[in-house]
């Protein structure tokens, strides 16, 4: 499945993460937070358990963290991808073989 | 014990996860008031996550679920019993009807989430006239009912009058519910104190609250958790009395008899529940150890 639309979930405010997701023909995530040299892959493994259980493989994601908790983080980026998803989920791409990258930037 | 319940914003991490620290009996993730339509989805999930995932130790986790008469009921309903809510509490109840439509939704919630049919509970928010005046079929339409609760504002609204400080106004409420709540053995919960920087003011409003009868009070601030408590508290008098009752309705029933004189006056099981409801507070506000041991006295 791939990411269709622009979508937002979250907030730049304190404890927060603001997920942005577009659509992309790779899977790309970005990750620009505080504590991206401590917890960069923790929450990039979160990151993909999300994408893996929607079934997302193609999309440019997004994750603007003000220090979220693992939960938050995952409700944001499931929200996120639920609203790009939403009245075009038929567009899926089941194949599963796009490329992909990580970007982590402070 | 539900003497403090806290709402707690749900669209608000940084507010949510301090649930896990805050010193309340009850813990409310709001998915209604506190949240604008257009997040109602995000406020779900993130309600949903943290319930899974984050430690809330032994305080209820309730959410306040949207309008029975929006969409947005069912899917709060379904998500949040699926993570973990031990109850969830229904705005606006009028009447069976509400509870009937909650009720059945959560059967089918239970079901998809491998649930013991009936474990998660609702609690009433009554603030219509109507929903006074109905509440005691509310609180007896189903076995899931665990409590009732006041609210004032939308109620002063209905009504068309002011909401003072005195809150003379919300007294035939006060009492109609504690009635109803209490005719079914639930407890009935107060409705908040809305000023959040007046402390003492919430204490005389939950001084006056449990006077009537309610079980606790509803807080929309973590400052309300300590004057609530202290409004609960019973009296050092009161627990010593408490464990003498105890104690000598145990003499009583060793010896068979249904009654017997304590201080001059009878007591009998009314006095003894009453008494137990003391002991309960007592032990939430730490003036006795879990396991107590009683000294007796003689009459």
């Amino acid at each position: 499945m791939k990411i269709q639309k622009k979508a937002h979930a979250g907030t730049l405010e304190s404890g927060d993460v603001l997920v942005t997701v577009m659509p992309s023909d790779t899977l790309t995530i970005e990750i620009q937070s505080p504590v991206v040299r401590q917890f960069g892959d923790a929450i990039e493994r979160s990151a993909r358990d999300v994408l893996d259980a929607m079934n997302i493989r193609q999309g440019a994601i997004h994750l603007d963290d003000q220090g979220a908790l693992d939960c938050t983080l995952r409700a944001r980026l499931h929200t996120a991808i639920s609203r790009a998803l939403m009245e075009e989920d038929d567009t899926a791409d089941p194949s599963g073989k796009d490329g992909n990258t990580v970007v982590m930037t402070e | 014990m539900r003497r403090s319940c806290l709402f707690l914003p749900g669209n608000q991490p940084n507010i949510l996860q301090n649930g896990m620290v805050l010193p309340c009996d009850v813990l409310i993730f709001d998915l209604e008031d506190a949240v604008s339509e257009k997040e109602k989805d995000a406020a779900r999930e993130l309600i949903s996550q943290a319930l899974t995932t984050l430690d809330f130790g032994v305080r209820e986790k309730v959410v306040r679920i949207n309008d029975m008469e929006t969409f947005h009921a069912r899917l709060d309903i379904i998500n949040v019993t699926k993570a973990g809510a031990d109850a969830l509490m229904v705005p606006k109840t009028v009447g069976s009807d509400t509870v009937q439509k909650a009720a059945s939704i959560l059967d089918e919630a239970e079901e998809k989430a491998d649930l013991p049919l009936g474990s998660v509970g609702l609690i009433l928010l009554i603030e219509t006239a109507m929903g006074i005046e109905k509440a005691f079929e509310a609180a007896s339409a189903s076995s899931r009912v665990r409590a009732l609760a006041l609210g004032g504002e939308d109620l002063a609204a209905d009504l068309g009058c002011s909401r003072t400080k005195a809150s003379r106004e919300l007294f035939y409420a006060r009492t109609r519910l504690v009635m109803a709540g209490r005719a079914c053995g639930l407890d009935v919960i107060d409705t908040p104190f809305t000023d959040a920087r007046d402390a003492e003011g919430c204490y005389e409003d939950a001084s006056y609250a449990r006077s009537l009868g309610f079980s606790g009070k509803l807080a929309i601030s973590p400052h309300h958790l300590e004057p609530i408590h202290r409004a609960f508290r019973p009296s050092e008098s009161e627990v010593a009395y408490a464990l003498d009752v105890v104690s000598a309705m145990r003499r009583a029933k060793e010896e068979g008899l249904g009654a017997v004189s304590l201080r001059g006056k009878m007591i009998d099981l009314p006095v003894l529940a009453q008494a137990e409801r003391t002991l309960e507070l007592a032990t939430a506000s730490g003036m006795l150890s879990t396991s107590r041991s009683t000294s007796t006295k003689g009459d």
